[in-house]
């Protein structure tokens, strides 16, 4: 084990990936000498050359096309989307082309891409550069969706990403490149795909989030503790496959369910986890549950309104503090979500 | 008996004709089963009138190349090398087609033939192209990629992005803009900037060319040139086959934007009767042996269609089959 920082362990799943499979290769926006936007991609091009870390136009639909392209012709790439909000120009190439071609062919084909790429507010970016919309991806069905928290987890499973022969987004957060955990150095070290993890575990109440709001909801779980109040907390990591099964277990344990991300408040992945506990679990609830996202707007520039926007540990001990207070006879509903 | 005014051999030039006529009549009986109602779903989009552009273009090509197909697609399919069994089979919708039923007629496609796939997505294929050059570059397999796509096509945002990439890259591709006047009711002449479309290959820096697409030798010819460079690792070539499709963009089109008068003229051109006399004229071949030849066509769409009806549904609870690899 080593302590690395997650951009770290992001590059070093690529560089043991690329070592040992020719076929992967990474394309995308300056990923080569430059190391991609966010330093991600740094000593790839060095190590691997020009033939394999594809520096593109700034050409996204090209971008995602030539790695279905690749794709469906014996490579395994890697094609980075540079910002999560530029899906909007080539939306196409992974909603009616990547994520169904397998499909529409009747099983001919396999699609075995991994379209990394990065979300996330917190910089002061705007609207424009700041969003997580895993939620439109988690919507179809083709894709698979990984959005890790941790260093060790980014590593584990990106590397499964890139061995797993079905499209999958890989969405790293913009404001955990830099931070540091333990990460194992075995070149086997994979994590699942589709498997949660139980990053707190507690009696009381069952927080399932994903991405760097997990690091939130750990926080607030700490502050929830000296308060009385034991929360686990549940990172989904994978939100399509998602495991489900862990949190049921979790919610059957706790009879409160909270989720917490940063994405829009509508539609959004905590809406699936609140309709799949209502659909399986109804019954092991004790309070009604509570869905903590950003606010309903787009991702303001100024410090303190993009502050307000997001959830923060504050505002996640707040909710459920008020919320416990709440029962389903009562007639103040300003607490109900 | 003139002259033969081609380079090629009499036993390819019957194969070229032999191929034409497949995709007519193949395209004919999907006619006909749509207008009978024996066809669910939208009406297929069929190529009559286009069959030189798919043959011309695909046998310039080695059994490895690669091709990216359209809507338009069936007779790429069937140039490719599909079997008309399973290509009827799909668009029935039956278990036993290319796509288990998963695709029908905007999707059919034999994979293990070169055909990535056609697409249901204006000028959507065009980036996919891009990742089979770069995959050849790499491998270095020698192999070429033909992206078809229509004129509306180059109208697309992807289009732009796939012509400059390519030629930045000196990918091997040959991008074959099947120019039929129309994107569904809209002459191309009324949105496009350039009235011939090989002109925009000039602003990509590559060589553009616009051959007669109703003429299948001179569609070949020109194909193959392209080809030739693109394997040489020369870059991609811009080829306009201009042609026209004889039916409406879909069967409920009564084509209201064109007159009868333009349709008959197109219909004197027509490639597959014109090089039928050609093939006549030339000596090449004989009514006897031509007789015989369709009607050996005529049995394989008879057996196609009789496999395709007799083959077994999709079963209903599979219907999630083919998502995942896991599946
Ligand atoms: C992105 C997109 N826009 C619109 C359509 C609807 N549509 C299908 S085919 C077609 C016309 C395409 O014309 P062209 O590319 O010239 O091909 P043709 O049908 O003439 O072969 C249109 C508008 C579509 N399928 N995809
Ligand atoms: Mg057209």
């Amino acid at each position: 084990m080593a302590e690395k920082t997650y951009r770290e362990a992001i590059i070093e799943a690529m560089a043991e990936e690329m070592r040992r499979d020719e076929r992967v290769v990474l394309i995308g926006e300056d990923v080569g000498r430059f190391g991609g936007a966010m330093g991600a991609s740094k000593g790839l091009f060095q190590e691997f050359g020009s033939d394999r870390v594809i520096d593109t136009p700034i050409s996204e639909a090209a971008i995602i096309g030539s790695g279905l392209g690749m794709a469906l012709t014996g490579q395994r790439p890697i094609a980075e989307l540079m910002f999560i909000d530029f899906s909007g120009v080539c939306m196409d190439q992974i909603l009616n082309q990547v994520a169904k071609v397998r499909y529409m062919l009747g099983g001919q084909v396999k699609v075995p891409l991994v379209i990394r790429t990065q979300a996330g507010a917190g910089k002061g970016y705007a609207a424009q550069h700041s969003q997580s919309l895993e939620a439109w991806f988690t919507h179809v069905p083709g894709l698979k969706v990984v959005m890790p928290a941790t260093p060790r987890d980014a590593k584990g499973l990106l590397k499964s990403a890139i061995r797993d022969d079905n499209p999958v987004m890989f969405i790293e957060h913009k404001l955990l490149y830099n931070t540091k955990g333990e990460v194992p150095e075995d070149p086997d070290f994979l994590i699942p795909l589709g498997v949660a993890e139980v990053k707190r575990e507690g009696s009381d109440l069952t927080i399932v989030s994903h991405s760097r709001q997990v690091l939130n909801c750990l926080e607030a779980a700490g502050e929830l503790s000296r308060q009385g109040i034991e929360a686990e907390v549940i990172d989904l990591r994978t939100l399509r496959p998602m495991d489900f099964e862990a949190v049921k277990a979790s919610v059957e344990k706790t009879g409160r369910l909270v989720s917490v991300e940063e994405g829009y408040p509508q539609c959004g992945i905590g809406a699936e986890v609140v309709a799949r506990v209502a659909e399986h679990c109804m019954d092991s609830l004790d309070m009604p549950p509570i869905r903590i996202a950003s606010k309903d707007s787009p991702i303001p520039f100024a410090r303190i309104l993009e502050q307000e926007t997001l959830p923060s540990p504050r505002r996640i001990v707040e909710r459920i503090l008020a919320a416990r207070k709440w029962t389903r006879h009562s007639q103040d509903s300003r607490l109900a979500v | 008996m003139t002259e033969a005014s081609s380079s090629l051999d009499p036993q390819t030039r019957i194969s070229l004709y032999r191929q034409m006529l497949r995709i007519r009549k193949f395209e004919e009986k999907t006619h006909e089963l749509y207008k009978a109602g024996r066809l669910t779903g939208m009406s297929p989009h069929l190529c009559i009138g286009e069959e030189a552009s798919a043959v011309g273009v695909i046998s310039a090509l080695n059994p490895d190349d690669y091709i990216l197909s359209t809507h338009r697609g069936h007779g790429h399919c069937l140039a490719k090398g599909a079997e008309m069994g399973k290509m009827y089979a799909e668009l029935f919708g039956k278990e036993t087609g290319y796509c288990h039923g998963r695709g029908g007629s905007m999707h059919i496609a034999d994979v293990a033939k070169g055909n990535l796939g056609a697409n249901g997505i204006v000028g959507a294929g065009c980036p996919i192209a891009l990742g089979a050059g770069l995959s050849i570059q790499k491998r270095h397999t020698k192999q070429v990629v033909v992206c078809f796509f229509g004129d509306a096509a180059t109208n697309q945002g992807t289009f732009h992005e796939a012509m400059n990439m390519s030629k930045a890259f000196r990918l091997p591709i040959v991008w074959v803009c099947e120019n039929n006047l129309y994107g569904l009711s809209t002459p191309i002449e009324n949105v496009a900037a350039t009235p011939t479309l090989s002109d925009r290959a000039r602003g990509y820096n590559m060589p553009g060319v616009t051959v007669d697409g109703m003429d299948v030798e001179a569609v070949r010819a020109a194909a193959q040139e392209a080809v030739v460079r693109a394997r040489a690792g020369e870059g991609p070539t811009l080829l306009e086959v201009k042609t026209y499709r004889y039916f409406g963009h879909g069967a409920s089109d009564h084509r209201p934007y064109r007159t009868r008068e333009e349709e008959q003229d197109w219909w004197k051109r027509c490639p597959v009767a014109n090089f039928r006399r050609k093939l006549l004229s030339e000596g090449v071949t004989t009514e006897a042996d031509l007789a015989e030849l369709e009607q050996k066509i005529d049995a394989e769409v008879a057996a196609g269609i009789a496999f395709a009806e007799s083959s077994p549904d999709p079963e209903p609870e599979k219907s999630t089959l083919y998502v995942y690899t896991e599946d």
